[in-house]
């Protein structure tokens, strides 16, 4: 599964707010984590202030922090602010469709999709947190060399 | 939440066929669906075997709120020994307290103490809140996929 640039931009975003609830986070410190350009990032960052999972601060000590509940906000919900997630059924119709090859193709992608939706909506943002920082132990543990600062763990 | 029992500690551990009644009344509280058959066939077979099977319960004041059922099974599927979670559940008035992370602690200590380092659970792709909750103790899609087929159709 492809999720666009907004999305994935998006995800680590409102990850790397999530983890650091103490204060807020300038966005010019998420953009050079991940390699992200600040207008690119700002876009995504309004976003997600309109959803109601982060909010802005002006000013000096300002920035962005995380303002929604990580142990309820799964990924799906976060995708589904910048791309449909659609079941096939709800998608336009293409020719074919309604042929019997057609509704057997549909019955397939549709299996495929609803594992993904599934696997989206059950995954929280603390889940996330927390997996991120046990993939980081790993590395560090295998002494693995990074080329970025261990995402998500102060 | 149950207010009077908020305060009361969580104790955990091995259930006894006396705490029978009340497993199968909260299963079916949960799941609307009596299955006293099941229960009944499941704690006898436990009874008669317990090396590698255990039901742990979650026991608030002498209140069980909440229960785990594994095993260790090997070679199914041809799954080297793993250990699998068939039955878990915690009454909706004591969740958000980490009692299902209590009970999953305990059967995953039990299932090292019985030499598997691997744990297994199978549940509805729907099933968000288990689903989640399952994913937040670190379990993710293993290499094994579920194919059924309705036989009327």
């Amino acid at each position: 599964m492809r999720l666009q640039k907004a999305t994935r931009f998006a995800l680590y975003a409102a990850l790397e707010l999530a983890s650091r609830r103490e204060g807020y986070v300038s966005a010019s410190e998420v953009a050079a984590k991940y390699g992200i350009s600040q207008n690119h990032l700002a876009k995504v960052l309004r976003t997600l202030g309109r959803s109601g999972l982060i909010e802005a601060s002006r000013g000096v000590g300002g920035g962005y922090r995380f303002v929604g509940n990580a142990k309820r906000t799964t990924l799906l919900e976060i995708v589904q602010l910048f791309e449909k997630v659609d079941p096939i059924a709800a998608g336009e119709r293409q020719p074919g469709d309604a042929t019997d090859a057609g509704l057997t193709l549909k019955s397939v992608l549709e299996e495929i999709e609803d594992t993904a939706r599934a696997t989206l909506s059950s995954v929280s943002l603390d889940t996330m947190i927390k997996m991120t920082r046990r993939h980081a132990e790993r590395r560090a543990a295998k002494g693995t060399d990074q080329r970025q600062p261990a995402t998500l763990v102060p | 939440m149950a207010p009077t029992a908020a305060a009361k500690p969580v104790k955990i551990r091995r259930a006894s066929n006396a705490d029978l009644p009340t497993i199968i009344a909260l299963d079916e509280r949960v799941t609307r669906l009596p299955k006293t058959d099941y229960w009944r066939d499941l704690f006898d077979r436990f009874s008669r075997r317990e090396q590698g099977r255990a039901i742990f319960i979650a026991d608030v004041g002498g209140r069980v709120v909440g229960f785990a059922i594994g095993e260790v099974r090997a070679w199914e599927f041809g799954s080297p020994p793993c250990g699998w979670i068939f039955g878990f559940d915690v009454d909706p008035r004591f969740r958000e307290r980490g009692i299902g992370s209590m009970l999953f602690d305990a059967l995953t200590s039990f299932f090292r103490s019985s030499g598997v380092n691997t744990v297994r659970t199978m549940l509805r792709r729907d099933d968000n809140l288990i689903m989640s909750f399952f994913r937040s103790q670190g379990l993710t899609a293993g290499p094994f996929i579920e194919l059924e087929k309705n036989l009327d159709e």
